[in-house]
C-alpha cells in the first residue's frame, strides 16, 4: 500500500462502514420478509431454548464463553436513515443475554463509528460480569500509527463501552500490507508493549489479534508467541466450510489457520462463519442436499454447526441484524450438535460444488466503500450472487426460462442498485482492491458482471 | 336513385356505435402515449398511423385517400372518432353539459378564420415553420398533453405498483424515472389543455370549427358527403332541441338548415329529436340546404397559437441516495449541432415531417429523447445522453413514429447509422486529471470507435487517453453517458445534420 492513499483511506473506511445504508436497508427489508415467510415453518416453530447454550472455556482466564458470539458490525438502522436503531439493539442484546449469549464483539470503526457506543449503551444496562465485550485497535490510517493515537483509540473504546476494562482486545485486521504494516502499527511505536502493560493492569483481560491477508504475518505473530515475545490469549480467524480447504493458499485455508492455533492451545474466535450471509442461501440443489439430511434445520445452521464443531473454538461471531437470525442461531447452538464425519464430508462436497458457481465471495463488510466513483460495490455483488443462487443467471437465450431469468436479473438490478451506481460505471481505478479482506479483484468482477448485463440487455 | 333513410332506432344505434368507436380510439391512443414499455405499440400502433396530418407527412397516400373517402361518404367521422383531440373535447363538453343541459346554440361560421388557419398551416408545412405545424396539428396537440401531463401521473402510479411488486418479490412492475424533459413543453401543453378545455367545456367543438386546419379541410369535403343528418321540415315542430344540443353549433333550427362543413357527425341531434325529424341519410333536394352565408362572428375566441413562453415548471426533486459517495448530475454539454435519433435521416428530414406529437419522447426507454426548446425546432425530439444513451438493441422511436419523421430501422441498420461523432475534452479526462487509468468509454463503445493511446506520444507507460476513430463512431453516446467525469463528461457527441453510414 502506498502512503499517500492512506490519508484518506481511514476516513473513507469509516464512512463506508456505516454509510452503506442502502445495503443495510436492503438487509433489514430482507429480515422482515424472512420473518414473514418462515412464520409457519418448522424453523421458527421451535421454541428457542433459554438454558441450553453450549459454552466453551478460555484456557487462560477460565472465562465461560457462549459458542454464539454477537458481532456488532451489522447493527439494525432506523429505516431510511443512517442512524442506528438503539431500541432494537437493546432488545436484541437483552434477548441474546437472556438466552445465554455472553460475548459481544465490536470495533471503533463499525457502523460508521457508532457501534461501540451503541454496544456500550445496550450492555451497560446489565451487570458488568454478565457479559464479555471484545473491541479492537483499528489504527488503519498512517495518521493513527503513533503510540499516542493508538492509546487514544483504546481509551475512547473504554469510554464508549462504559467500562473500566475490555475483556478481549484485538489488534484489528493484521495481515493486510504485510509485516511492514504490522511493525508500523504495533511494534515500532511500542503500542504492543502498551497493550501488554494494560493486560497486566487488568484493563485488558485477553489480548489477541484478528487476521486477514498475508499469511506471513500470521506465522510471524505465532512465532513471537512461541518465542515468548508475546502471549496471545486468543486469535480471531475466518473459518467456514468454504475456506476450510480453500485452494487460495494458507492465508485463506482455515484448516491451516485453525491447526496452528490448536497446536499452541490458543482458543480461536471465528469470524465470517456464514461468509457474510453467502452460506445462508445456497443454490437450490445444494440446499436440497442439506435439507434432505436435516429437513428442519436452516441452511445457515449448517455453517454454524460446522464453525462450532472444533472444540478449540471459543466462540463463533455472527453479525445478527434481526431477531430471526438471532433466534435461529441460538437454536443451533443450544446445544451444538457437532458435525459428524459424514456431515463434514457433505459440507466439503457442498463447498466444492459451490466453487463452480460464479458467485463473488463478497461478505458485504463494506470495507471497500465508498467507491470514489459512486458505485455500490457490495449491493452489486449481493444482487449478482442472489441471482446466481436463485438460478437467474443464465447465458443461453434458447433456455425456456431465459426471459423470466433475464427480467428478474435486470429489474432486480435496478431495484437494488441505482443505475448510476451499477457496474458499468467502474473505471478500474483499483482504489477498492486493497481494502477487500476477501481479496476480491473488484474491478475484474465488475467488468464480468457488466458484460453479463450488456449481454442480457442486448438479447 | 333510392333514398337511404334510417329509422329512428337505427339512428340511436349510430350514436352508440360512434361513442364505442371513439372510446376505443381515444383510450388506445392515450395508452400509446402513456405506455413506456413499448408493449402496446404492436397492438395499437396503427391508431397513430391513421391520423390525418402524420399520414400526409409520411406520404401514406392510401391512408389519406381512405380518410377523404370516408368523409365524402359519411361526413366528419374522423373528427368524432379517430381524432383524439376531438374526442377529448367531447369529454370536456359532456362534463359541461352535466351542469347545464341544452346549453349550446347555433352560431354562424367563422369561415375567414378557418380558412386563414388552414392557409397558415399549409404555408407552414411547405415553408417548414415547424412550430406552427406543431401547435395547430390536432393529434400532436393531444399527444403533447398526454406525454407531458398524463404520462408522469401514469408513471408514478406504475412506480407505486413497482414498490408493491418489490415487497412481494414480483418482477411484474419495475420502477421508472419521472423527470422533467422540458419545462417549456410542459407549460405549453398545460396552456393548450387549459384553453381547449375551457372552450370545450363551454361550447365543445369550438376549436375544431375555428382553429383546427384538419377540421376545416375535412369540413370542406363533408359539405358534399353522401350521408348526413337531414331535417324533415314536415316532422319538425321547431322546438330547437337539436340546435341546443349540437356540440358543433351548426344547426340553424329556425331555417331548418345544418352547416355540414362544421357537423362532426356525432348523431347527437338525431337522438334528441322526439319527433324523429332528423335522420341520417342522403339528402333529398327538398331538405338539403346548407348555410354558407358569411356573417360576422358572434363569439369571440382566443387565439391560442400565440405562444406564451412561460417559465418552466419547478423541477421534481429526484431521490437522493444516502450514504454513498455523492454523484453529481451530468450537465448537458454545449453541442454545436443537436442530435436526432437514427432513422431521422437528417435534421431537415425530421423537421419537415415531425408534428411534435412526442410519441417518440414518451416511448424512449433510455431517457435520451426530449422535446427541443429551441425556437426553430420547438417541441420536436432531440437526443442528449446525461441519463442514458441510445442503446444498440433499441429502435423504438422509429417503430412508433406515425409521420415517417423517424423511419423504422432494424437493429442491424442501426449499427451502421452515424447520428454524430464523439469529441474528447482532454481537460476533463480522468486519467489526465487524477492519474487513474480509466478507459470506460472504450470498454462500452459498441462500434469500437474509441482507441486508447498513451497521453505522452511515444511513452508507452504514460496513462492512456481516448481518441475517436471518426469513421466508426455512430454517436450513440455510450461514451458520454458512462464517462466518469462529472458534471461535464470528458467525451461528448456532436450531432450530424445529415446522418451517415459507417
Amino acid at each position: 500500500m502506498n502512503t499517500p492513499n492512506h490519508n484518506t483511506g481511514r476516513r473513507r473506511f469509516l464512512k463506508g462502514l456505516g454509510l452503506g445504508s442502502l445495503t443495510l436497508a436492503a438487509t433489514a427489508a430482507g429480515c422482515r420478509r424472512a420473518v414473514d415467510s418462515v412464520a409457519g415453518s418448522s424453523t421458527s416453530a421451535k421454541d428457542v431454548p433459554t438454558d441450553g447454550m453450549t459454552m466453551r472455556t478460555n484456557p487462560s482466564t477460565g472465562d465461560r464463553v457462549s459458542l454464539l458470539g454477537y458481532g456488532m458490525m451489522r447493527l439494525p438502522q432506523i429505516p431510511d436513515s443512517e442512524e442506528l436503531d438503539q431500541e432494537e439493539i437493546n432488545r436484541l442484546v437483552d434477548y441474546a443475554l437472556a438466552h445465554g449469549v455472553n460475548y459481544f464483539d465490536t470495533a471503533p470503526v463499525y457502523c460508521r463509528g457508532n457501534s461501540e457506543s451503541a454496544t456500550g449503551i445496550a450492555l451497560s444496562r446489565h451487570p458488568r460480569d454478565s457479559y464479555y465485550v471484545a473491541t479492537k485497535l483499528s489504527n488503519f490510517s498512517p495518521s493513527s500509527w503513533s503510540r499516542e493515537e493508538g492509546i487514544k483509540i483504546f481509551e475512547n473504546s473504554l469510554q464508549y463501552l462504559r467500562t473500566d476494562y475490555v475483556d478481549y482486545l484485538l489488534m484489528h485486521a493484521v495481515g493486510g500490507g504485510g509485516i511492514d504494516n504490522l511493525n508500523k502499527r504495533f511494534i515500532d511505536n511500542g503500542l504492543l508493549d502498551y497493550l501488554k502493560e494494560q493486560r497486566r493492569e487488568g484493563r485488558i483481560r485477553n489480548l489477541g489479534f484478528s487476521f486477514h491477508g498475508d499469511v506471513e504475518v500470521y506465522d510471524h505473530l505465532l512465532a513471537m508467541h512461541d518465542r515468548g515475545e508475546a502471549h496471545w490469549d486468543f486469535v480471531q480467524i475466518q473459518h467456514n466450510y468454504v475456506d476450510w480447504h480453500s485452494k487460495e493458499g494458507n492465508a485463506r485455508r482455515s484448516e491451516y489457520l485453525l491447526g496452528e492455533l490448536t497446536k499452541r492451545n490458543i482458543p480461536a474466535v471465528i469470524m465470517e462463519p456464514l461468509l457474510g450471509g453467502a452460506l445462508a442461501s445456497l443454490p437450490d440443489h445444494l440446499t436440497a442436499s442439506l435439507k434432505e439430511r436435516r429437513p428442519d434445520d436452516s441452511v445457515a445452521s449448517w455453517a454454524f454447526r460446522f464453525a462450532g464443531t472444533d472444540p478449540g473454538i471459543l466462540t463463533v461471531l455472527s453479525g445478527m441484524t434481526c431477531m430471526d437470525h438471532l433466534q435461529d442461531n441460538i437454536t443451533t447452538y443450544s446445544p451444538l450438535t457437532p458435525c459428524d464425519d459424514s456431515e463434514m464430508e457433505l459440507l466439503d462436497r457442498t463447498a466444492t460444488l459451490l466453487a463452480e458457481y460464479p458467485t463473488v465471495p463478497c461478505t458485504g463488510c463494506q470495507y471497500c466503500m465508498p467507491c470514489p466513483y459512486g458505485l455500490d460495490i457490495p449491493s452489486i455483488f449481493a444482487h449478482y450472487n442472489k441471482c446466481v443462487n436463485e438460478g437467474n443467471v443464465t447465458v443461453d437465450p434458447d433456455d425456456n426460462d431465459y426471459r423470466r431469468a433475464r427480467k428478474a436479473f435486470l429489474v432486480g438490478y435496478d431495484r437494488k442498485v441505482p443505475r448510476l451506481r451499477q457496474a458499468s460505471h467502474c473505471i478500474g481505478c483499483n482504489e477498492c482492491t486493497s481494502h477487500c479482506p476477501q481479496n476480491i479483484k473488484i474491478p475484474h468482477e465488475m467488468r464480468r458482471i457488466d458484460r453479463y448485463v450488456e449481454q442480457l440487455k442486448q438479447s | 336513385m333510392s333514398v337511404i333513410n334510417l329509422s329512428l332506432p337505427h339512428c340511436i344505434m349510430l350514436k352508440k356505435l360512434r361513442i364505442a368507436a371513439a372510446t376505443i380510439f381515444f383510450v388506445g391512443i392515450t395508452l400509446l402515449f402513456l405506455d413506456f414499455t413499448g408493449t402496446l405499440h404492436a397492438w395499437l400502433g396503427w391508431m397513430t398511423h391513421v391520423q390525418f396530418i402524420p399520414a400526409l407527412l409520411a406520404g401514406h397516400v392510401v391512408i389519406v385517400a381512405i380518410l377523404a373517402i370516408i368523409t365524402l361518404i359519411a361526413g366528419r367521422l374522423y373528427c368524432s372518432i379517430i381524432c383524439p383531440l376531438g374526442v377529448m373535447q367531447d369529454c370536456f363538453g359532456a362534463l359541461g353539459r352535466r351542469r347545464h343541459k341544452n346549453r349550446y346554440s347555433y352560431s354562424r361560421p367563422l369561415s375567414w378564420l378557418r380558412w386563414s388557419m388552414l392557409a397558415l398551416m399549409t404555408i407552414s408545412m411547405i415553408v417548414g415553420v415547424g412550430a406552427v405545424v406543431a401547435l395547430l396539428e390536432p393529434y400532436s396537440t393531444f399527444g403533447r398533453i398526454a406525454t407531458n401531463l398524463l404520462q408522469p401521473v401514469w408513471m408514478w402510479g406504475n412506480n407505486l405498483l413497482a414498490r408493491w411488486a418489490e415487497s412481494v418479490d414480483s418482477y411484474t412492475f419495475y420502477s421508472v424515472d419521472v423527470w422533467v424533459k422540458s419545462g417549456l413543453s410542459i407549460a405549453l401543453s398545460a396552456i393548450t389543455l387549459a384553453v381547449i378545455g375551457v372552450l370545450a367545456w363551454r361550447n365543445c367543438r369550438t376549436w375544431c370549427n375555428t382553429v383546427c386546419p384538419v377540421g376545416t379541410l375535412l369540413g370542406f369535403l363533408s359539405r358534399f358527403s353522401l350521408l348526413r343528418p337531414v331535417i324533415d321540415t314536415d316532422k319538425c315542430i321547431n322546438c330547437g332541441k337539436c340546435a341546443r344540443n349540437c356540440k358543433a353549433s351548426c344547426i340553424d333550427a329556425k331555417n331548418h338548415s345544418i352547416d355540414y362543413s362544421r357537423c362532426v357527425t356525432c348523431f347527437d341531434c338525431i337522438g334528441e329529436c322526439h319527433t324523429g325529424a332528423i335522420s341520417y341519410r342522403r339528402p333529398t333536394k327538398k331538405a338539403a340546404s346548407s348555410t354558407d352565408e358569411v356573417v360576422q362572428g358572434r363569439r369571440s375566441f382566443m387565439t391560442v397559437a400565440a405562444v406564451a413562453a412561460g417559465a418552466g415548471l419547478v423541477e421534481a426533486k429526484l431521490k437522493v441516495d444516502g450514504g454513498l459517495a455523492v454523484i453529481q448530475d451530468k450537465k448537458i454539454p454545449e453541442r454545436k449541432n443537436c442530435i436526432v435519433p437514427p432513422g431521422a435521416v437528417s435534421l431537415r428530414h425530421l423537421d419537415r415531417h415531425c408534428t411534435a406529437c412526442q410519441l417518440c419522447v414518451a416511448a424512449c426507454p433510455n431517457g435520451v429523447l426530449r422535446p427541443s426548446t429551441s425556437l426553430e425546432r420547438l417541441l420536436k425530439p432531440e437526443a442528449s445522453y446525461e441519463r442514458g444513451y441510445c442503446r444498440p438493441e433499441c429502435t423504438r422511436c422509429g417503430d412508433v413514429c406515425p409521420a415517417g419523421a423517424i423511419k423504422h430501422i432494424t437493429r442491424e441498420e442501426k449499427t451502421s447509422i452515424s447520428v454524430g461523432r464523439a469529441v474528447v475534452v482532454r481537460e476533463n479526462c480522468i486519467p489526465l486529471v487524477n492519474g487513474h487509468s480509466c478507459g470506460n468509454c472504450e470498454r462500452h463503445c459498441p462500434s469500437g470507435a474509441i482507441i486508447m493511446v498513451p497521453s505522452v506520444p511515444g511513452d508507452e507507460n504514460s496513462v492512456k487517453i481516448p481518441t475517436v476513430n471518426e469513421s466508426r463512431c455512430i454517436g450513440c453516446g455510450a461514451c458520454e453517458n458512462l464517462c466518469p467525469a462529472r458534471p461535464v463528461s470528458a467525451i461528448y457527441v456532436e450531432g450530424r445534420d445529415k446522418h451517415t453510414t459507417v
